[in-house]
């Protein structure tokens, strides 16, 4: 074989550039590649862009102007900013936690109370959450209207209405419900995956050991489904941070967007500031501050739900 | 064994009273879950004072089509519906190509620096939508791509959860001899990928598509903020956008558009409803 003198002397030996391993490393490059290249455009810069931008005044036309810590200042000395952060905190509360309570309920049912029908009732249960948020909204803008069925049923109770499109907490409990019609099911159904993977030799030997129902729940089923009461609660935390389709479509009924103070929440006040008022700087810091509530909330949520449940479920291995 | 133990009367049984109990409380939930379906038909198909009738009227009418035409007046919904199919289709065939490849080299493949990027991948599931909305929103500004599709369809290519999801599926649908069987027998890697891979990971790619499907088909925020042309409005704003007339709400004519737009979602998920659920709930075991 004529070999160029040139050549190095380490060519010889080695093989050439393209590897089988190489190869399959570049394949494998290119595979995930999409992933990286479009969230480096839309979503790693746009958050880095975000925190930037909310050091400075800008309206989206004009040259941007530095201003420090005025956007946070602008923000949390506005009363509107603070309506809509205990909004979100409320509805959030008042939306999630029966939620979870109830989703945890059905899905003890429907696991342990029968085996018929438990597909069925599974799509039931499922339902809602196909539905677009919109259609949700609009349905629901009718049984809580001031005439509406749920106003009707009150009465039927012998109480009183409610307005539910303009009180204070009337807003908060129309728009917390829709929120929990549209989950409930879908945790649910999560929580029954949850407790199907319990293996049933478990509860076959804490019953031979003489653990009654509620033994069996508080030291099986419960720490057993703690990943799943984790992954729920965590969700839906974030999900009720983000409100913002079902007061946006309930309050906007006149073509104005959501500002109104009994339902604003923190993302339909970003938007109003941005896209309303072409106040960027203050939307950015307003983002700035939902993503370090979201933050904080996740954090609270993983204590309390490691707190909770006892250590049996606590896996050492 | 199995049947057996189902038969045996369990020492903790409820009893017939407890059981009635299980199926009452059981049945309202459906009741409750379905009810709002119902009553969107109810609505749509009789005329505009039905919504307040008192006592509530629970009947099916007859004035499903007078009530659509005024939402043909007052809309382009069937343009609407088109541009919600297209957008989402556009995204979903994409999604499930773009995760499925990056899903498979997380599964299959070693690469330096790989469990790091996986882990990168599963983080971003947990930042906010909203913190990158508005440097997003001037991207899309600078590439003129404000009111047009490419703003809702090419940010939504490719998404976390879908690597994720096919990841965990391929690593134990897909044996790896027969990737290798297939290296020996000199195919190309993608060929490897199309030819054996994915014959076998049909049901999970079909279940991803379904849930993005969904999402997308759903999604209001992003293109209430980017859609600004009425011809360009997908669906959930064509619809949002009826119920903000300002000349008295005609109840019959929105939840017959309610209706109709919600009914193709609802067939495809009765069809597919094993799929999706079983999608959704693996999804969330590994999490």
């Amino acid at each position: 074989m004529a070999q160029p003198v040139i050549t190095s002397p380490h060519a010889e030996s080695k093989r050439p550039f393209l590897t089988e391993q190489r190869r399959s490393r570049i394949t494998a490059y290119t595979f995930i590649s999409p992933f990286f290249i479009l969230f480096s455009i839309f979503g790693l810069y746009p958050i880095f862009f975000t925190f930037y931008l909310s050091f400075f005044k800008w309206d989206a036309l004009n040259p941007m102007k530095f201003v420090g810590m005025k956007n946070y200042e602008l923000v949390t000395s506005d009363p509107t900013f603070w309506i809509s952060f205990s909004n979100t905190l409320i509805m959030g509360l008042m939306g999630t936690l029966p939620q979870v309570l109830l989703a945890l309920l059905l899905a003890v049912l429907l696991h342990s109370g029968m085996t018929k029908f438990k597909k069925t009732f599974r799509i039931l249960y499922f339902m809602p959450n196909i539905t677009s948020i919109v259609a949700v909204t609009l349905v629901f803008s009718t049984l809580f209207g001031n005439n509406g069925m749920i106003n009707w049923m009150l009465n039927g109770l012998g109480l009183d209405s409610m307005a539910f499109n303009s009180g204070w907490w009337g807003v908060k409990i129309a728009i917390s419900t829709m929120v929990m019609w549209r989950w409930t099911g879908y945790n649910a159904i999560i929580f029954l995956s949850g407790l199907q993977s319990i293996p049933m030799d478990l509860y076959e030997s804490a019953r031979i050991d003489g653990a009654n129902r509620r033994q069996q729940l508080f030291s099986i089923t419960l720490p057993l489904l703690k990943p799943f009461i984790i992954f729920v609660s965590l969700q839906s935390t974030i999900g009720a941070l983000q409100l913002f389709t079902e007061p946006y479509v309930f309050l906007g009924q006149a073509g104005t967007g959501s500002t109104r103070q009994e339902g604003i929440t923190m993302v339909t006040y970003l938007y109003s500031e941005a896209f309303r008022n072409g106040f960027f700087g203050t939307a950015a810091a307003t983002a700035v501050l939902l993503f370090l509530v979201t933050i904080l909330f996740s954090i609270l949520n993983m204590l309390i739900s490691r707190g909770t449940g006892g250590d049996t479920g606590r896996k050492k291995a | 064994m199995s049947t057996l133990r189902m038969f045996r009367k369990k020492p903790d049984d409820l009893g017939f009273f407890g059981k009635l109990g299980f199926y009452f409380l059981l049945i309202l939930g459906a009741l409750i879950s379905v009810f709002p379906f119902y009553w969107m038909f109810v609505v749509g198909t009789n005329d505009k004072g039905a919504v307040f009738h008192v006592p509530p009227l629970l009947t099916v009418g007859d004035q499903f089509f007078d009530n659509f035409k005024r939402v043909l007046e007052k809309a382009d919904f069937f343009q609407a519906l088109g541009n919600s199919l297209f957008v989402s289709s556009m995204v979903t065939v994409s999604v499930v190509f773009f995760c499925t490849l990056a899903g498979y080299a997380f599964a299959k493949y070693e690469f330096p620096l790989k469990n790091m990027l996986f882990v990168f991948v599963i983080a971003t599931l947990i930042v906010p939508q909203q913190l990158g909305v508005l440097p997003t929103y001037v991207i899309m500004a600078k590439l003129h791509w404000i009111d047009s599709y490419k703003a809702l369809i090419v940010p939504a290519m490719v998404n976390a959860f879908g690597i994720f999801w096919m990841r965990q599926y391929i690593s134990s649908a897909v044996p790896t001899e027969l990737i290798e069987a297939g290296r020996i027998d000199g195919g190309g890697h993608f060929r490897i990928f199309w030819n054996i891979a994915v014959p076998v990971i049909t049901p999970a790619m079909a279940t991803l598509g379904i849930l993005n499907f969904m999402t997308v088909w759903n999604d209001f925020f992003w293109p209430l903020v980017v859609l600004k042309n009425k011809e360009h409005y997908t669906i959930q704003i064509a619809l949002q956008q009826l119920f903000t007339t300002r000349d008295g709400l005609d109840y019959g004519m929105i939840m017959s558009a309610t209706f109709t737009a919600t009914l193709p979602l609802l067939i495809v998920f009765l069809l597919f409803s094993r799929w999706v659920i079983a999608g959704l709930t693996s999804g969330a075991i590994k999490s």
